[in-house]
């Protein structure tokens, strides 16, 4: 253990950020456009069903075939191992979010609007507090998920801890496919454990106790 | 006039007609109740106000000016708005759902602070409760802050879709007095729909009763008890509440005898009381030849100045109790068995004698209140078209 970490602490260190960035990258990405995405489906339900179809369908290409898939596309590094992480992420943060849009009591958006807010004020502070735990339950399955998949990322030459995983197992060293695995779910965790606290954050409080 | 409603109507897409020919005017300062069964149109009528939903063809003009040429968002921030689930927002403290709206027309910081204060009072809940969240209270406590969230902006006309319905009868009661004593000291005009007939007949000035998208009738609470415009509305009304309602909506005049028995002060004492042996009774109304009423005179005064008086205008009691014809029994009932007398006199508004009310009468009223509901005709039809002579001779020789 710690001749590993002699012998690939920096480098340790190195891959870890590279999975990060690129995890949180991809993350950040599919929040952008799955929350907003979401809820302009709430407004627009006629192509709810359609857009959330074609959502479901990228999730089942098999993450190595869409990694590769990228290749064509976009070459191999960082750039297109971004895009296909954050094509992975989409569904679950637009399906949680789309859901829970729909979930909020629809009296609450009646009496928003009856009392006089605009659709984007009944969006802003009713809608989406209201729905801010089922949408940030959806943003921390994506980051697992996420995390967990950019250790593929390695295959088409993005860096991370998938690097010691495939060197690993290119020469049968188990010290590297442990040392690239075991970080890659303590990140898992940590993540999970801090998005968990953002999710309690942004909870809005419906109790003084 | 402040809100008027001109043939309204709304179609659903699929030609479903949700309301027809609606025309409504509504002054400052009343409470109209819109009522119907589940379907009636009610409610979507009542949503068109604040252009929750939009009418097919019709205009509806709020102080003049027809409200599908405002912005719909500034309409809503000026009309009051309360709903059955309440809706109060669960993630804002009561501070905040109150000046909800204050908040969206930006006004001060310290204006809206005084004000939640201010609402609080008014629905007597400790000032303390404004830091609360509305899950921290109950459902009647809720719904109060729901009433008041309608007004915290100076709303001078409240909407209200059956707000009371989901509440227990002892919360409902209090919510119903409150709303009362608002419309009453505020001045505020409330268009209130409820499917709850006491509760309309309790809060309303006026009553709008719908069926099928159409107005069946529009009256006043006493107006819809007495003279319900159809079975229809009569089934709604119930004919339990019908009957209970009858003592207070009935007039003097539906209850009275007519004809009763009069004589004119030029007449002689010999003429008195032959016409009281003819007619058997013990007293006679005294009118003037117009009919207007002078007086009364009894077989006693008779016998006491039978030798030194000539005329009946000489012996006749001048100042005598009497009701008017339009008068409620409800108002008279009890003044009348107070006094003890035996039959009161009824004129009309030009104080000309128009009939009589007797005890018997009044064992009539009190007997339908109790009984009446097979033999309620029956009962009002000996009252309208007995004989008026026996009716009055029966009625004052069983009054003593």
């Amino acid at each position: 253990m710690i001749a590993f970490l002699q012998t690939y602490g920096a480098q340790l260190i190195l891959k870890t950020w590279q999975h990060l960035y690129i995890s949180a990258i991809s993350l950040a990405l599919g929040v952008l456009v799955a929350v907003p995405l979401g809820i302009l489906l709430t407004r627009v339900k006629k192509i709810a069903n359609v857009v959330m179809a074609i959502a479901s369908m990228l999730q089942t290409i098999p993450a190595m075939a869409l990694l590769a898939l990228m290749i064509p596309f976009f070459g191999i590094g960082a750039i297109p191992a971004i895009i296909a992480l954050f094509i992975y992420s989409l569904l679950p943060i637009l399906r949680n979010t789309y859901l829970g849009m729909e979930d909020v009591n629809p009296s609450l958006i009646d009496a928003a609007k009856g009392m006089g807010m605009t659709g984007w004020q009944s969006i802003i502070k009713v809608e989406v507090p209201m729905a801010a735990p089922v949408i940030m339950a959806g943003i921390r399955l994506s980051a697992t998920y996420v995390i967990a998949w950019a250790a593929l990322a390695s295959y088409i030459g993005a860096g991370g801890l998938g690097d010691f995983i495939f060197n690993g197992l290119n020469l049968y060293r188990t010290d590297l496919i442990l040392g690239g695995s075991i970080p890659v779910i303590i990140l898992a965790l940590i993540v999970d454990w801090l998005l968990g606290k953002l999710e309690a954050a942004v909870t809005p409080k419906t109790t003084n106790a | 006039m402040f809100l008027t409603m001109e043939h309204l109507n709304k179609t659903y897409p699929g030609g479903k007609v949700a309301v027809e020919d609606f025309n409504l005017e509504i002054e400052k300062g009343e409470f109209v109740c819109f009522i119907g069964t589940s379907g009636s149109g009610k409610t979507t009528t009542m949503r068109m106000i604040n252009r929750m939903l939009s009418q097919t063809s019709g205009t509806i003009k709020l102080n003049g000016e027809d409200i599908g040429k405002m912005d719909p968002v500034k309409l809503r921030r000026q009309i009051g708005y309360v709903i059955q689930n309440i809706g109060l927002m669960p993630h804002m403290t009561i501070r905040d759902n109150i000046t909800l709206v204050p908040k969206l027309l930006k006004w001060p910081q310290d204006k809206m602070n005084e004000r939640a204060k201010e609402m609080i009072k008014l629905v007597e809940l400790p000032e303390d409760y404004l830091d609360r969240y509305p899950s921290e209270l109950s459902g009647g406590q809720q719904q109060r802050i729901g009433v008041v969230r309608a007004l915290a902006a100076n709303q001078d006309l409240v909407l209200m879709d059956e707000p009371f319905g989901a509440l227990d009868p002892i919360t409902r009661e209090a919510l119903q007095d409150l709303v009362k004593d608002l419309q009453e000291r505020l001045g505020k005009t409330f268009v209130f729909v409820t499917h709850d007939m006491d509760e309309a007949l309790k809060l309303a000035t006026r009553i709008v009763v719908m069926d099928g998208g159409k107005i069946m009738q529009i009256d006043t609470p006493d107006g819809i008890l007495r003279h319900p415009a159809n079975e229809f509305v009569e089934n709604l009304i119930g004919k339990e509440r019908l009957i209970q309602a009858r003592p207070s909506i009935t007039t003097v005049g539906q209850v009275m005898l007519k004809n009763p028995i009069a004589t004119t002060p030029g007449k002689s004492l010999t003429d008195a009381l032959r016409l009281m042996h003819d007619k058997r009774v013990d007293s006679l109304l005294v009118t003037d030849e117009a009919g207007i009423l002078k007086g009364m005179i009894g077989i006693e005064d008779v016998d006491y100045s039978f030798n030194s008086a000539t005329s009946v205008d000489d012996i006749m009691k001048r100042d005598i109790f009497y009701v008017q014809s339009n008068s409620l029994i409800r108002d008279t009932v009890e003044r009348i068995l107070k006094r003890g007398f035996k039959n009161i006199p009824v004129v009309d508004d030009q104080h000309r004698l128009v009939g009589i009310v007797t005890r018997a009468t009044l064992v009539d009223i009190v007997y339908d209140a109790l009984w009446g509901d097979e033999e309620e005709d029956e009962e009002t039809n000996n009252i309208h078209h007995e004989n008026p002579n026996a009716a009055a001779s029966a009625a004052t020789k069983g009054g003593e």
